[in-house]
């Protein structure tokens, strides 16, 4: 994924394909990205698991740790925080974002990682 | 001497601790151990021996590690000690020593009657005795014990348990003499006398008679009575093996055992004696705990020490024929001056004496009978100031317990392992939190397990607080939510967090609820809300792989598979490409599956008549079984039969974990059920029931629960043991730790399930019945539902794309995940592995074998 850069949204899906609290996978140009609707907030980071290597975000459990929004790993639980992919159980894992937004009801995604 | 050759005559409980107690201290192997045993056994309980009849096995009762540093030559017993060439004497060699340990136990003491060696005349002591008496009560009707004391009742139990009228004679005027005072043992032969047991009190034995077999048929009593009896147990009691010590020329005891001082060594300062065999200042013990001090001690004086032996406890505390009988200190009185308080209850037919010093201010022991449950903290306080009133103590099912603030940091918390409620207090300021950390660094409560409750009161008084939240999100427990959605009636997380919680929830909390909703019987797991909710394999109803793949587990229950079944299993895995693996749960597991493949795989399962197996979820898994009577030469009963009529009965039963179960046909047990949660064996008339084994990361033998039961009495129980299992136990808990960790333990849950303790056992019924009338397969669910299937795609914006990061290899002729993935190193991005992660050296399993020729 490193070197792909584009600064164009694509739209991914309709918001009401989301579930409150659930994640969806989409695939953007190749790169899979995990996608999060929580209340009305929405939060795309990349489905890789940085600690297993399999594609599989998408598939954690959302909650809050300390009033943030969290998903944990399916694999092994190692839980992320969702708004800046820091991992909260082990410094130093971090889970690449992306952009995310709704717009006429359809849920866009942009790959620009953000620094 | 602190080190050489060390030679341990005897390998009984005492024999068997020293020798852990040495090796445990004795870390520079100072010591080369040789262990002479005379049973063909290695060590084992005595003091449980009677659970034998319970059906415990020889194996269960084993207390023998294997230790490389010690040699065990079991069959070897010694016949001779030369004291100055420092050598012993077996049959088959010599064995010299720089040090000897005497351990040579004791021998059932068999008064001079006539006919004591008739054949059907057994005594109770060693493991080959049992054998021998469950083998002579086979076709007998009526059993005899000489002796009313601690091992002639325990002796006539198992009589009972084999199914003869019993008799026990007493020379005494009271059952229990030693321990138990007149009142106490009019109360302890009520009991008794209730479960069908004659007794025969304040007469002896004058002779036994052979019958026209010649093997015994009656006793003749000294009131000039007769007793007819087929089998007699001589439990009359016991006497130190002391032959050795006494041919070898050792000062002896006055009343025989081997004379030692009190760091346990004897006239000749290499000998030492540990155990019933030895006479300490003159003085010989007959139980586990003082001989278990001598061992400790003599440990210690071997590697430099300067222990001594500080003094016996006698407490006694025992379940006869199903009556707690405790004593403890100067049971009788016999101190001058000092002063009873006694307490009798016929309505709960309980009876206590205290005896108090002369000032009323100090315990000096008592005698409790028909409730125990005062024991530990009155044991504990003898020799010190009473804990509380002597009524409040007494009082039946104790105030006591709040006692054991004022114990006293010297009282010994457990008698078994001589710990002290100053070293309980030094383990807890030392970061002991629990009662399985207290048990681990100061071997409190290991051995009889009184003590337990009393660990926990102590925890309880260092104001260590055992948190029961969740998580961040709940302060109560898994059982309290439990209850809240039950009695309340809440059907969402939202509702429940919002209520009783705080938060968005978490990936602890949100699969117990899920599970907790699931139990209670609200719907299909992936309704609603509920989806939300689940652990990635409830969600997909498979089991994620290391790969972000799924394994697809069809149920076969009892393991049993037609011919036609089997092809279709194949044809499934053959066309979707899935490597295929028996599982030990009896079934066939099918790896590699894409989200998007599984309703396509389940749909040709179903088709052909499989459901769901349950193996993504925290529910019954497998009941294994073995091919039972209907095939095999020593089945019994249908144990298949049954394993099937079991799975389909528990199947899609949520639970707080994973709950597994085996029956077997008969005692062979080739099912392995006792290392299930619930293990079921066949017997001549009916069904064992085990309870509460594991296998896994701590494995566990599950625990006899009832006997001989019929199938329906089985199901009632097991209905019931599991719906309590679903209420009360905490998140990840299986049932072994849950009964571990219970109040009472195995006992409380025999009340709550058996006698119906709580008044429960209606609800459970009915619990259980809702669920069996409510199932339904899970997967028929999801095809059957288009909203449903809709999650099963790889991709939300291009449903037709597999996930092209699963990709396969072949090995061995089948797909298996590419190394990339499976190696698990972290993909090329920078992220480095965590620190202090030890790097998983994959190990090479190729070992150049020949392929197999076809």
């Amino acid at each position: 994924m490193s070197g792909t850069v584009t600064v164009d949204w694509t739209p991914v899906c309709p918001l009401d394909r989301l579930e409150a609290e659930r994640g969806v996978a989409a695939l953007v140009d190749g790169v899979q990205v995990a996608i999060f609707r929580i209340d009305d907030e929405l939060f795309a980071v990349d489905n890789l698991d940085p600690l297993s290597g399999a594609y599989v975000m998408s598939r954690g459990i959302v909650g809050s740790r300390g009033g943030v929004p969290t998903v944990a790993s399916p694999l092994h639980k190692q839980v992320y925080d969702l708004r800046t992919g820091l991992c909260l159980d082990l410094p130093g894992v971090t889970l690449p974002r992306y952009d995310v937004r709704c717009r006429d009801g359809l849920v866009e995604v942009r790959l620009r990682q953000e620094e | 001497m602190t080190g050489g050759r060390l030679v341990v005559v005897g390998n009984g409980m005492v024999g068997q601790r020293f020798v852990e107690a040495l090796r445990a201290r004795d870390h520079d192997r100072r010591w080369q151990v040789t262990v002479l045993a005379e049973e063909s056994r290695p060590a084992y309980d005595r003091v449980r021996l009677s659970a034998f009849f319970d059906g415990v096995t020889a194996e269960e009762l084993n207390l023998h590690t294997p230790d490389d540093g010690v040699e065990l030559r079991l069959g070897e017993p010694v016949t001779g000690i030369d004291r100055h060439r420092r050598v012993v004497t077996t049959p088959t060699g010599e064995h010299p020593y720089d040090a000897l340990v005497l351990a040579t136990g004791s021998y059932p003491f068999v008064p001079p009657v006539t006919g004591t060696d008739l054949p059907g005349v057994f005594v109770y002591r060693t493991l080959d005795d049992l054998e021998a008496i469950r083998e002579h009560a086979r076709g007998r009707s009526t059993g005899a014990v000489i002796g009313g004391g601690l091992l002639g009742l325990e002796a006539a139990n198992a009589l009972r348990l084999l199914g003869l009228r019993t008799h026990v004679v007493e020379f005494a005027p009271r059952l229990m003499p030693v321990q138990v005072d007149e009142a106490g043992g009019a109360m302890l032969r009520r009991y008794v006398e209730e479960l069908g047991v004659t007794t025969h009190l304040g007469v002896g034995t004058t002779a036994l008679r052979p019958g026209p077999t010649g093997t015994v048929a009656a006793l003749d009593l000294s009131d000039g009575g007769t007793v007819d009896a087929d089998l007699v147990v001589v439990a009359a009691g016991i006497r130190p093996r002391d032959e050795l010590a006494r041919a070898a020329g050792l000062a002896l005891g006055p009343r025989g055992g081997v004379l030692v001082d009190a760091a346990c060594r004897s006239d000749d300062e290499r000998i030492w004696a540990v155990g019933e065999c030895a006479a300490v200042d003159g003085t010989c013990h007959g139980l586990v705990a003082p001989g278990y001090a001598m061992a400790e001690v003599v440990a210690d004086r071997l590697l430099g020490g300067a222990a001594t032996f500080p003094g016996a406890d006698s407490a006694t505390k025992l379940k006869l024929l199903g009556v707690d009988v405790a004593s403890f200190g100067d049971a009788h009185g016999t101190t001058p001056g000092c002063l009873d308080v006694t307490f009798t209850d016929p309505a709960t037919r309980s009876y206590a004496k205290l005896v108090l010093s002369d000032d009323a201010r100090t315990l000096l022991g008592g005698v409790l009978v028909g409730d125990a449950t005062a024991y530990p903290t009155l044991r504990a306080s003898v020799g010190g100031p009473l804990p509380a009133p002597p009524l409040a103590l007494l009082a039946p099912a104790g105030e006591g317990g709040g006692g054991v603030t004022a114990l006293p940091g010297a009282a010994q918390v457990c008698s078994c392992n001589a710990v002290t409620r100053d070293d309980i207090d030094a383990a807890i300021a030392g970061g002991a939190c629990d009662v399985p950390a207290l048990k681990a660094c100061t071997r409190a409560g290991t051995s009889c397990g009184s003590c337990v409750p009393m660990l926990k009161q102590l925890l309880d008084a260092a104001g260590v607080q055992q948190s029961t939240a969740l998580c961040e999100h709940f302060d109560a427990s898994r059982q309290e939510l439990f209850d809240i959605v039950r009695v309340r009636g809440i059907r969402t997380f939202s509702q429940l967090v919002a209520e009783h919680g705080r938060g968005r929830g978490c990936d602890v909390c949100k699969p117990v609820v899920a599970s907790i909703l699931a139990s209670l019987g609200t719907g299909h797991v992936l309704d609603g809300e509920q989806a939300s909710l689940q652990d990635t394999n409830d969600h997909f109803l498979a089991n994620l792989q290391r790969d972000g793949s799924y394994s697809v587990v069809p149920r076969i229950p009892g393991g049993e598979i037609t011919p036609d079944k089997l092809i279709v299993i194949g044809e499934v895995a053959r066309d979707f490409q899935l490597y295929t693996k028996i599982t030990g749960g009896q079934r066939i597991d099918l790896f590699g599956a894409r989200v998007e493949q599984l309703p396509q795989i389940w749909r040709r399962l179903v088709d052909a008549g499989f459901e769901s197996g349950h193996a993504y979820g925290k529910a019954l898994r497998t009941v294994k079984s073995c091919v039972g009577e209907t095939w095999c030469r020593y089945g019994v009963q249908d144990s298949v039969g049954l394993a099937v009529a079991l799975e389909l009965r528990y199947r899609g039963l949520r639970a707080p974990h994973k709950l597994k179960s085996a029956v077997s046909g008969c005692a062979r047990e080739c099912a392995e059920a006792r290392s299930k949660d619930f293990g079921i064996i066949a017997t001549d008339t009916g069904w064992n029931l085990y309870l509460g084994g594991n296998g896994g990361f701590r494995p566990r033998h599950a625990d006899l629960f009832a006997t001989d039961l019929t199938t329906e009495e089985l199901i009632t129980l097991i209905d019931r043991f599991l719906m309590f299992y679903v209420r009360t136990a905490d998140r990840l808990q299986r049932t072994s730790a849950w009964i571990e960790a219970m109040d009472g333990g195995l006992e409380h849950l025999r009340s709550v399930i058996v006698d119906d303790s709580l008044g429960l056992c209606a609800e459970l019924d009915a619990a259980m019945a809702r669920h069996v009338t409510s199932y339904s397969d899970e997967w028929r669910d999801v095809l059957d539902d288009p909203d449903r299937l809709r999650r099963f795609t790889s991709f939300v914006n291009a449903p037709d794309v597999p996930d092209p990061s699963i990709t396969f290899a072949v090995e061995r002729g089948q797909p298996v995940p590419t190394r990339d993935t499976r190696a698990g190193t972290a993909p090329p991005g920078g992220n480095a592995p965590p620190d202090g992660a030890p790097a998983r050296r994959r190990q090479p399993v190729a070992l150049g074998l020949p392929e197999v020729r076809r």
